[in-house]
């Protein structure tokens, strides 16, 4: 059976545009690199997605309007987004929960842990490995035809034109089986490249060695540096990504959602030399963790100790991995691979310069340190109560941002002028909307939108159609 | 492996693994919305010990949470809970059994249910042959007297219900103390009731793979109800006896027949279901353990079914007496091996739920919240999450 849309990747955004194309009645060929067990890109680690919402529903706890979306937006980019494609989001993104419900998905109330985000992010019941097994469910029972384990090799592009992909099925065995998959339209979902070391180290030199992908090893940007090559705008710079601080201990890859830590405000971050570098009490966690990864990421080896006493120990998130523990400071500096004397000053400086307050870690408490640089503006208590613990940091890549320029259509542009039948959504384009910075579940809103748009418009290229509709 | 298992050494190994399994889920939590295993997971940082058979317990197989997770194998996190809790869950029905001795009962309960069950039927066959024959046609009485039936089956009966009672004791206090109010007895009733927790969060199980499936939850409820309503059956006719002076054969409206036939077409449609969902299950979740118990309790319950609908449409042949040994048997064999089989799964998962229950309207999870985003100001949300 010929193929009219090609779609390479099997994410969120793969998967969007797959169920809008078959729905738009064209036949639909997914190929995924990953093998099906581990299928889904990022999307399997995901459990949310930020939606504009007029009202709350029941699950979404109070109205979000896409003007103060657009605001949150701006604020943590600092400006750094397309201003267009970045509204055409977050005005989409009112149509995504009806658009997920009606393809299975099922939502559920913000997670122990998340409530900050229960009015602004749908989260999925199950996680994002249940949403993405409902839109796997759907694609097959619309007749897509998922191909797992297969990766594209190859892209054949005219003047901006698609004609056909190289297709390599088991490429992870012994003996991969190549196909040259002529197709009419083509979208490019394949994700990012923070499952590149390599290319990773274009942009952060050799701490890229130092670095734990949150996600898929599957995501080494194949696809993208075959379109760039080919003649595809850039957008964004190498060094842009979602990177958090994550538990030191994480595997390399596909740690996910357990290797986070959320005792930062609890204590102090010491790097290397067992010495502060930024303040911990800066804001609540939630709106802060995104930063952390770079904040690591620019220390020696790339490594921060978050160290805390007995007194917040339960009051955060459960640790996958448990702490190091010991009664002194000097022993836990030995267990850790720190300076005695030197994390004793620093603990000692920290204690002297907190000031008394009432400590409430549900508000912005009056605990902060004075004279103290950097300063600890709140949550700040003398760390004095043994035993003592501590947790590892490393930067964590959860996605990067450099990818293919699209217009409204999601049509790839090459020198400025948007191909006739490529299309792009998902990771691979998320720098349009994402220069900097992150807003906690807005990976899938961009996947979402724009793997529906790409879906339609994909559908509609093959007839010649405006916004895919059949003349 | 020995014939005589270390039962303490697998309970350490079984719920060790529950809780290496439990420290990652709690980190991600995830599943939250899908039943009662991961809100209880969370009120704890420790899952170890009781608390590891508690969850096992309350666990209800559904196996959403394996297809739903970003951990299971080839992860090198191996995550499995429905096949470690299943695991688990099967080795805690042998280490609560009271008295303390039949573990082998467990080990090899497919096959020590069979046999009893074929040798109770050869022992009714035997004892009851040629009995009845020309009597009345229906009468079970003139081929096992009323009296000699109560002497029988209700002293093995008392002891089931009597070892059931101290198994969930041993089980309650693994868990530690609690007390028990109406209002927890209440929510856990239904929860059981409903099976609110087997139904993957409102999606469905997942037995074959990857599609939810309603298929399995109906066909448990058609067990349940159909045992339920043979049982109401049963003390009907025994009240009738007692109380009412009204001693069998019924005519198809008393309530001893109006109870016992839909009772008996749905054990029979609900187990021959389940032995069939069985045959299709993913053999991920599938247990360790080759015992066979799901096996031998699911086909007791279709020979209980089939050999009372058979008695009732076959009741004035000549084929009535040995039909009637063969039922009669195998519901000796089966109130014999009720406190060392499956059948405990429901009042344990009851027993878990009731504590569940309880521990949902007492406690408030532990963790910091950070409030809520408002544009301009912030709420404070409290300490932890309310539950509904």
């Amino acid at each position: 059976m010929s193929v009219d849309v090609l779609i390479a990747g099997g994410g969120n955004a793969a998967l969007c545009a797959a169920i809008c194309a078959a729905r738009a009645g064209a036949h639909v060929r997914v190929v995924e690199a990953a093998p099906k067990a581990m299928r889904g890109g990022n999307t399997r680690h995901t459990r949310n997605c930020r939606v504009a919402h007029d009202a709350g529903n029941g699950i979404l706890t109070g109205p979000y309007p896409v003007d103060e979306y657009m605001d949150d937006l701006l604020r943590v980019t600092d400006g750094n987004t397309d201003p267009e494609l970045a509204r055409l989001t977050l005005e989409r993104s009112a149509e995504i929960w009806d658009f997920l419900e009606a393809q299975g998905v099922r939502f559920q109330p913000s997670l122990g842990g998340t409530l900050s985000l229960g009015r602004t992010n749908a989260f999925f019941l199950g996680g994002g490995r249940s949403m993405l097994n409902a839109l796997c469910r759907m694609a097959e029972d619309l007749g897509v035809d998922l191909r797992y384990g297969t990766r594209v090799t190859g892209i054949e592009i005219e003047d901006g034109f698609f004609l056909s992909a190289t297709t390599e099925a088991g490429w992870e065995g012994h003996a991969p089986v190549r196909e040259r998959v002529p197709a009419r339209a083509f979208v490019a979902a394949s994700g990012g490249f923070e499952a590149n070391i390599d290319w990773l180290r274009e942009g952060w030199g050799d701490a890229a060695a130092n670095f734990r992908i949150r996600g898929t090893p599957y995501n080494t940007g194949g696809v993208l540096r075959t379109m760039l090559d080919a003649g595809a705008d850039r957008v964004g710079t190498v060094d842009q990504c979602h990177a958090v601080a994550v538990d030191g201990r994480a595997p390399q890859f596909d740690g996910g959602i357990v290797t986070r830590l959320d005792c930062v405000p609890f204590g102090i971050v010491v790097n290397r030399d067992g010495t502060r570098f930024h303040d911990e009490g800066e804001e609540f966690w939630p709106k802060r963790y995104a930063i952390w990864g770079r904040l690591v990421a620019a220390q020696p080896d790339q490594v921060g100790h978050v160290v805390i006493d007995a007194k917040p120990a339960d009051l955060f998130m459960p640790s996958v991995f448990p702490p190091e523990v010991a009664d002194t400071i000097e022993g836990l500096a030995r267990k850790i691979g720190l300076d005695p004397a030197a994390l004793r000053a620093t603990v000692d400086a920290f204690n002297a310069a907190c000031l008394p307050g009432r400590f409430d870690h549900t508000i912005h408490d009056d605990c902060r340190t004075e004279g103290l640089s950097p300063p600890k503006t709140h949550w700040a208590r003398p760390i004095t109560d043994p035993p003592f613990r501590a947790y590892t940091l490393r930067p964590g890549i959860t996605f990067t941002y450099m990818g293919l320029r699209v217009n409204r259509d999601a049509r790839v542009l090459f020198g400025g002028a948007p191909s006739p039948n490529i299309f792009a959504a998902g990771e691979i384009m998320a720098g349009n909307v994402l220069g900097q910075g992150y807003l906690a579940g807005i990976g899938m809103t961009i996947g979402t939108v724009f793997g529906r748009i790409a879906g339609t418009q994909a559908a509609g290229a093959l007839r010649n159609a405006r916004d895919g509709v059949a003349s | 492996m020995t014939d005589t298992p270390d039962l303490a050494a697998l309970a350490t190994a079984s719920r060790a693994e529950v809780a290496r399994q439990m420290q990652i889920c709690n980190a991600c939590r995830y599943c939250e919305g899908l039943c009662a295993v991961f809100p209880a997971m969370e009120l704890r940082r420790d899952h170890a010990g009781g608390t590891a058979d508690y969850l096992a317990n309350l666990c209800h197989n559904c196996g959403a949470c394996h297809y739903d997770c970003q951990y299971a194998p080839p992860h090198p996190f191996a995550v499995n809970v429905p096949a470690a809790m299943a695991d688990l869950r099967e080795e805690s029905y042998a280490r609560f059994a009271w008295p303390s001795g039949p573990a082998m009962l467990f080990r090899r309960n497919g096959a020590v249910v069979a046999v009893l069950v074929s040798v109770a039927v050869a022992a009714f066959l035997f004892a009851l042959a040629g009995r009845g024959e020309g009597g009345a046609a229906g009468d079970f009485y003139a081929v096992m007297p009323h009296g000699a039936m109560v002497a029988v089956f209700l002293p093995v009966f008392a002891f089931a219900l009597l070892a059931i009672a101290m198994g969930v004791r041993r089980f309650w206090r693994a868990a530690g103390p609690l007390p028990i109010t109406l209002g927890d007895l209440r929510a856990a009733m239904g929860d059981a009731i409903l099976l609110r927790n087997l139904s993957g969060g409102g999606m469905g199980c997942m037995t074959a793979g990857e599609r939810p499936d309603p298929w399995r939850r109906r066909f448990h409820h058609w067990t349940f109800w159909g045992f339920a309503l043979c049982f109401a059956s049963t003390a009907s006719g025994t009240v009738l006896h007692y109380f009412a002076d009204w001693p069998a054969p019924y005519p198809w409206y008393a309530p001893p027949k109006i109870l016992g036939v839909p009772g008996g077409l749905l054990l029979t449609a609900g187990a021959a279901g389940l032995i069939a969902q069985r045959a299709r299950r993913d053999p991920a979740l599938r247990m360790a353990s080759d015992a066979r118990m799901g096996a031998a309790f699911t086909w007791t319950l279709l020979l209980l079914g089939v050999t009372g609908l058979a008695l009732y449409w076959l009741r004035a042949t000549p084929v009535m007496g040995p039909l009637l040994a063969v039922h009669l048997g195998t519901v000796f064999a089966f109130f014999l091996t009720m406190p060392y089989g499956k059948f405990v799964h429901g009042i344990y998962r009851t027993a878990a739920l009731v504590r569940h229950a309880h521990e949902q309207r007492q406690s408030r999870v532990p963790e910091a919240e950070a409030p809520v985003e408002t544009p301009g100001r912030a709420v404070n949300p409290g300490a932890g999450p309310a539950r509904p």
